[in-house]
């Protein structure tokens, strides 16, 4: 399966672990990723908060260039999933290109896109390592989700398909009721006293529920949830150690890519004292 | 809010009228709360959202747009989800940002305010694409808060987690690839300030 890819900025910095394990599972599951040609940046907060022209413009843009493509849009930042589909909502629909009609273009979340039925069922018979007893709670965030009248998202409260992968995968996957609650990322530079106060109270949920790492599919929420742990740790002084892994991360655990090691050796917050502990990285120490 | 300010609110249509030509219109609201119950930023806000888009419907503009409360709000977009009305509460918190910006108020959370230009100040300098380094850089510069950084330690607790990044390959140096289309988005940034 051949589609069209929109990594985001974040992804060619920040998000340099997201990219990586997004490029080496793909092939692991038959997917081609074409990246979409001349993308521009979406705008992200900035441009939606204070020039509404130009966040339009921008992901237009980005849009119109998937259409030409004609491959259906997988995009990994929900940020600019949200974006796109805004775009989406605002432009019309090309109804003829020269007498044919042009499949519509779908904009996809990466998360929904590699967890539809059949790729959570051949994903299933390709795990070489299971995860067992790695016990997470999936942390799915805001903006791939909501509004749903934007994202066309059913389950928009209570979200289960990556809990589904988890379980796929081998993992323990545990219920909280936080899973789609913002992390204010989007304020992480200019009020980190805002950060402190929501992303504390993930952790603290987390760990009620008997998690030991949290599973994302932005990495906005990756980054405000790894970044910032020490600091938080201090201000409420006490420990936390709750790695923050990649859904894509996983997969490659699972079906043991050799590259695991160097994807998680990016993270603030070191996963892999916790996955040697479990077993699950035996194979790379 | 106290009685007598809320005895002193002169009802007035305008800013209703303009949010509704916005495509946001905010005249269904019928006091439920659900967008305040639901919002997660509500310890930082002066007015809750519910009060945001019913002294708008009241006209008095004043009030929400100086109001920390659209600067705060993270647009996790949770009220809009959850208004059994349709309101779209935050969408009408971005257009109370940009409005305020574009009106010259003074704006309650400059931190906030500094860093959505910055940010697009770093795309529009990187012709399209965003360089996170260069947005660090141009927003440390603006936020006009490096001595009081520097001098409760809290910039040095910044420039080491900036340093853990680049040495872990997170943050790279360099600016974004230069597009085909960078005079197109530079046409984009042109119109959008017209």
């Amino acid at each position: 399966m051949k589609v069209s890819y929109y990594p985001g900025c974040s992804l060619e910095e920040t998000a340099i672990d997201y990219a990586e394990s997004i490029a080496a599972v793909a092939p692991l599951l038959d997917l081609e990723l074409a990246e979409l040609e001349d993308w521009n940046c979406c705008g992200a907060s900035a441009a939606h908060s204070i020039n509404h022209t130009l966040a339009l413009d921008l992901s237009a843009r980005n849009l119109l260039i998937a259409r030409q493509a004609g491959l259906d849009l997988v995009v990994p930042c929900a940020l600019c999933f949200n974006r796109l589909k805004v775009a989406e909502k605002a432009l019309p629909v090309p109804q003829e290109n020269k007498g044919k009609t042009q499949p519509p273009v779908k904009v996809w979340d990466l998360l929904d896109y590699l967890t539809q039925p059949e790729f959570l069922k051949s994903l299933a018979g390709k795990v070489v390592r299971p995860l067992a007893g790695l016990k997470a709670v999936c942390y799915y965030g805001c903006l791939a989700a909501r509004p749903p009248k934007v994202t066309d998202k059913e389950a928009y409260e209570n979200p289960g398909n990556m809990e589904a992968l988890l379980r796929a995968l081998g993992a323990e996957p545990l219920d909280w009721s936080y899973k789609t609650d913002c992390c204010g990322a989007g304020l992480a530079l200019a009020r980190p006293d805002i950060i402190d106060t929501l992303v504390k109270r993930l952790y603290d949920r987390a760990l009620a529920a008997g998690a030991e790492c949290f599973v994302v599919s932005c990495q906005m929420c990756q980054a405000n949830l790894d970044l910032p742990q020490k600091r938080i740790a201090k201000k409420a002084g006490r420990d936390y150690y709750l790695p923050v892994l990649y859904f894509t991360e996983l997969i490659g655990l699972a079906l043991a890519h050799p590259e695991v090691d160097k994807w998680l050796a990016r993270h603030l917050v070191d996963p892999r004292p916790l996955l040697k502990k479990l077993g699950a990285l035996s194979a790379f120490a | 809010m106290s009685l007598e300010k809320q005895i002193a609110i002169s009802p007035a249509g305008e800013l209703a009228a303009k949010l509704n030509s916005a495509q946001l219109p905010v005249d269904a609201c019928y006091q439920c709360k659900k967008c305040s119950s639901g919002c997660p930023l509500t310890f930082a806000m002066d007015l809750l959202p519910d009060q945001v888009i019913r002294l708008a419907l009241l006209g008095q503009e004043e009030q929400v747009l100086g109001a920390v409360t659209p600067w705060v709000c993270s647009s996790c977009e949770t009220c809009t989800t959850r208004c059994p009305n349709g309101i779209d509460i935050a969408g009408v918190m971005d257009w109370l940002k940009e409005e305020a910006l574009r009106r010259g108020y003074s704006i309650p959370q400059v931190q906030i305010s500094r860093f959505h230009q910055s940010f697009l100040e770093t795309v529009r300098l990187g012709g399209g694409r965003l360089s996170e380094p260069l947005l660090l850089g141009l927003y440390s510069l603006r936020s006009g808060k490096t001595l009081e950084k520097l001098k409760s330690g809290e910039l040095k607790d910044e420039l080491l987690l900036g340093w853990e990044l680049v040495r872990r390959g997170r943050l790279k140096p360099k600016l974004p690839k230069k597009l085909k289309g960078a005079g197109e988005i530079a046409a984009f940034f042109a119109k959008s300030e017209r």
